[in-house]
C-alpha cells in the first residue's frame, strides 16, 4: 500500500505486559504524513496503553517502533516531544495550578537559557500562546487564567493548544471530543483536518463513529490487544465497524485488509 | 461574580499581610514601651531567622506535595560540623561553606532515597533522615556542645548594621539581609525559571509534568537539595548567633517551619504557596511568641496558640476557596 511505504511512524510486533496483565500483543501499526487515522475498540481494548507507548510515556516490553525510517527508542516523552510526536491524554494531563500559557508550554518554556535553567520570558510566552489559542480558534478569556477553572471544553482545548504549539509531525488525541459538547466537536474534528492539510499525521481514538467518518482516512480495530481490523475509511461502513469493536467481522472483501504486513 | 474572584485573589496574596499589622498594632498597643523598640524587634528578627531559612526550604519541598522532616537534623549536624572544624583550626572561608555543603549532602540523600529506592512517600525517606543525622549529630560531639567561634564565621549569624542610626546592640542584623536576599532569590527561581515552574506544576499534577517531558525525579532530587542548602545555611546562622555547635539544636523546629509554610498559605498538597506567604507565616509566629513572651504569657500557651493558629489559618483558606468556587 503507498501509505505504507511512506509511513512516518510504525510499529511492529508490539507487547506490552503490565504485571500478569497482557495489555498489548504483537501489535503493529503505522500511520503517514497528512494521514489521519481512526484507531476504535472496546475499552480496554489497549488503544490508550499503544499511544502512550507511541509517544514515550511507555517502554513496549517487546517490539520496536520505527520514525522516519529509523528504529527509535523513546525513554521518555520528551524524546518523542523531540522528535515531533505530540499526544492529547485521556485525562488532559494538565496541571491545574497553573494558568493556560504556562500548561501549553510546560517543558519548552521561551526564554533565555542559563545553564540548564531558562529565564522564562513570560510576556513572549502569554503572546504566543494567545496567538497560538487564536489559530486554533479557541476563546479564553485570558491565557492567565488557571487551568483549573475551565470547562472540561476549555481544558480539552488547552490540551490540544499544547500538543499542536510546536510543529508537531504526529498528533495523537485519545478521546478528544469526549468532553465535549456538540459544536465544540466540530470544531475540533476542523482542527484535525487542517492539520492534516498540514501534512501532519494525526491519530485519533474515538467511540463516536461520527468523529471517525467525518475526520478518518482510515480507521484500524484493536480487540482484547491484537489488531484485530483495518481498513480505508471509504471501504468500510459504521456498521462493519461497530461489529470490530464488539469483535465481530462481517463477511465483505474489504476484510482483505485487515493484514497490515 | 467577578469581584468575587477579584477579592479572594487579592485576600490570598495580601489577606496574611492586613494579619501582619494587625498583630503589630495590638502588640503595641498592649506594650508600648516594649514591643515597638528596636531591640526588641531587632531580636525578633534574630531569633526567627534560621526558622525563615527552614521554612524558605520547606516551602520548596511542600509545593511538590512532600515533606522534609530531616531539617531540624540537618540544621544541627551542620551548625556542630562547622563548629568542630572551625575548633579543629580549619580556614573559616571553608567553615562557613561546611554548613550549606552537609545541608546539600542530606539534601541529596532525601531526594534519591525518595527516587531512587521509591520509597512511597518523603515522610518516610525524610523521618529516617531525621534520626540518622541526628543521631551522627550526637556521634561526632559525644553529645557535648561545641563552643567558641572564629568572628567571620560569627558574621552572618551575629553582626548588625547600627548605619550610625541605631545605638548598638540594636540595629539591622545581618540575618535580616541574608534572609532577604534568599527569599528574593527563591522567589525569582520560582516564579522565573523553568525549574521552579516545573516544581509547581509536579505539585500540581506530576503525570502533567511528565508528559510534558519534565524529569519528574531529576526535579525531586533538585528540590530536596535546596531544602538542605537552606537548612545548612540555618545552621550557620545558629552558630553564628549562639557562639556554638549545639547537638541539641532545632530538635522539632520542622514543625514550625512547616507550620509557617502552611500559615504563609500554601497548600499541604501542593503546587500552590508564595516566598511572600511564607515569609510572613515566620513573622507570625515570630510575632505570636514575642507578643506572648513581652506579655509573660507562658510558653505552654503559646503552643496552643500556634497550634489554633495553623488550624485557623487553614480553615480561612477553606472558606476563601469556597467563596472562589461559588462563582
Ligand atoms: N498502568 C497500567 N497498569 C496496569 N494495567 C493497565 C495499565 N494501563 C492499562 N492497563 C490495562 O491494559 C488494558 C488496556 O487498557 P487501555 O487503557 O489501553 O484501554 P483502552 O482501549 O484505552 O480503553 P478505554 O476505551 O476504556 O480508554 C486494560 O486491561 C487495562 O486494565
Ligand atoms: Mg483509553
Amino acid at each position: 500500500m503507498a501509505e505504507q511505504s511512506a509511513a512516518l511512524l510504525k510499529a511492529e510486533g508490539v507487547y506490552k505486559y503490565f504485571g500478569a496483565i497482557t495489555a498489548l500483543r504483537d501489535v503493529n501499526f503505522h500511520v503517514a504524513s497528512g494521514e489521519v487515522l481512526g484507531v476504535v475498540g472496546d475499552n480496554g481494548a489497549g488503544k490508550s496503553t499503544l499511544m502512550k507507548i507511541l509517544s514515550g510515556l511507555y517502554a513496549p516490553s517487546e517490539g520496536t517502533l520505527i520514525f522516519d525510517g529509523r528504529p527509535v527508542h523513546f525513554g521518555s516523552p520528551r524524546d518523542a516531544r523531540n522528535m515531533g510526536i505530540e499526544m492529547v491524554y485521556q485525562d488532559f494531563a494538565l496541571a491545574g495550578n497553573l494558568p493556560i500559557y504556562e500548561n501549553i508550554y510546560l517543558g519548552r518554556e521561551p526564554g533565555r537559557r542559563l545553564g540548564g535553567l531558562t529565564i522564562i520570558d513570560r510576556r513572549l510566552a502569554r503572546k504566543m500562546a494567545a496567538e497560538h489559542l487564536d489559530r486554533l480558534k479557541i476563546h479564553v478569556k485570558s491565557v492567565d487564567q488557571p487551568v483549573e477553572e475551565l470547562s472540561g471544553g476549555q481544558r480539552q482545548a488547552v490540551a490540544i493548544a499544547r500538543a499542536t504549539a510546536f510543529d508537531a509531525k504526529v498528533v495523537i488525541m485519545d478521546e478528544p471530543t469526549a468532553a465535549l459538547a456538540i459544536k465544540e466537536v466540530g470544531k475540533v474534528l476542523d482542527l484535525i483536518k487542517s492539520l492534516k492539510h498540514h501534512g501532519v499525521a494525526v491519530i485519533i481514538i474515538s467511540h463516536r463513529m461520527d468523529d471517525i467518518f467525518y475526520a478518518c482516512d482510515r480507521v484500524m480495530a484493536l480487540y482484547q490487544g491484537t489488531n484485530f481490523a483495518e481498513s480505508p475509511l471509504a471501504a468500510t461502513t459504521r456498521n462493519e465497524v461497530i461489529g470490530w469493536i464488539m469483535g465481530t467481522k462481517g463477511h465483505t472483501d474489504s476484510l482483505a485488509h485487515d493484514k497490515v504486513h | 461574580m467577578i469581584a468575587n474572584q477579584n477579592l479572594s485573589r487579592f485576600l490570598e496574596t495580601y489577606g496574611i499581610i492586613a494579619v501582619i499589622i494587625v498583630m503589630m498594632l495590638v502588640l503595641t498597643w498592649t506594650q508600648p514601651q516594649v514591643f515597638p523598640k528596636i531591640e526588641n524587634l531587632t531580636n525578633i528578627v534574630k531569633q526567627n531567622a534560621s526558622l525563615a531559612l527552614l521554612a524558605l526550604g520547606m516551602f520548596v519541598v511542600i509545593v511538590t506535595a512532600g515533606i522534609d522532616l530531616s531539617v531540624g537534623s540537618v540544621m544541627a549536624l551542620a551548625m556542630v560540623a562547622l563548629a568542630i572544624a572551625n575548633r579543629d583550626g580549619v580556614p573559616w572561608p571553608l567553615v562557613i561553606l561546611i554548613g550549606p555543603l552537609i545541608g546539600v549532602i542530606c539534601g541529596a540523600v532525601n531526594g534519591l532515597g525518595l527516587t531512587v529506592l521509591q520509597l512511597p512517600h518523603p515522610f518516610i525517606m525524610t523521618l529516617g533522615t531525621l534520626y540518622v543525622v541526628r543521631g551522627i549529630t550526637y556521634l561526632i560531639t559525644n553529645g557535648a556542645p561545641v563552643s567558641g567561634l572564629a568572628p567571620e564565621v560569627r558574621y552572618l549569624g551575629q553582626a548588625n548594621y547600627d548605619f550610625g542610626l541605631f545605638t548598638p546592640p540594636a540595629g539591622l542584623p545581618a540575618s535580616l539581609f541574608l534572609v532577604i536576599v534568599c527569599a528574593l532569590g527563591l522567589w525569582f527561581f520560582m516564579t522565573r525559571t523553568s525549574l521552579g515552574r516545573h516544581i509547581y506544576a509536579i505539585g500540581g499534577n506530576p503525570q502533567a509534568a511528565r508528559v510534558s517531558g519534565i524529569n519528574v525525579d531529576r526535579v525531586l532530587v533538585y528540590v530536596y537539595v535546596i531544602c538542605g542548602f537552606f537548612a545548612g545555611l540555618a545552621g550557620l546562622l545558629l552558630a553564628g548567633r549562639t557562639n556554638s555547635g549545639f547537638p541539641n539544636a532545632g530538635i522539632g523546629i520542622e514543625l514550625d517551619a512547616i507550620a509557617a509554610v502552611i500559615i504563609g498559605g500554601a497548600s499541604f498538597f501542593g503546587g500552590r504557596g508564595t516566598v511572600l506567604g511564607v515569609l510572613s507565616g515566620v513573622v507570625i509566629i515570630g510575632l505570636l511568641r514575642n507578643g506572648l513572651n513581652i506579655n509573660n504569657v507562658s510558653a505552654f500557651w503559646q503552643m496552643i496558640l500556634i497550634g489554633l493558629v495553623i488550624i485557623l489559618a487553614v480553615y480561612l483558606d477553606v472558606l476563601r476557596r469556597k467563596a472562589a468556587v461559588r462563582r
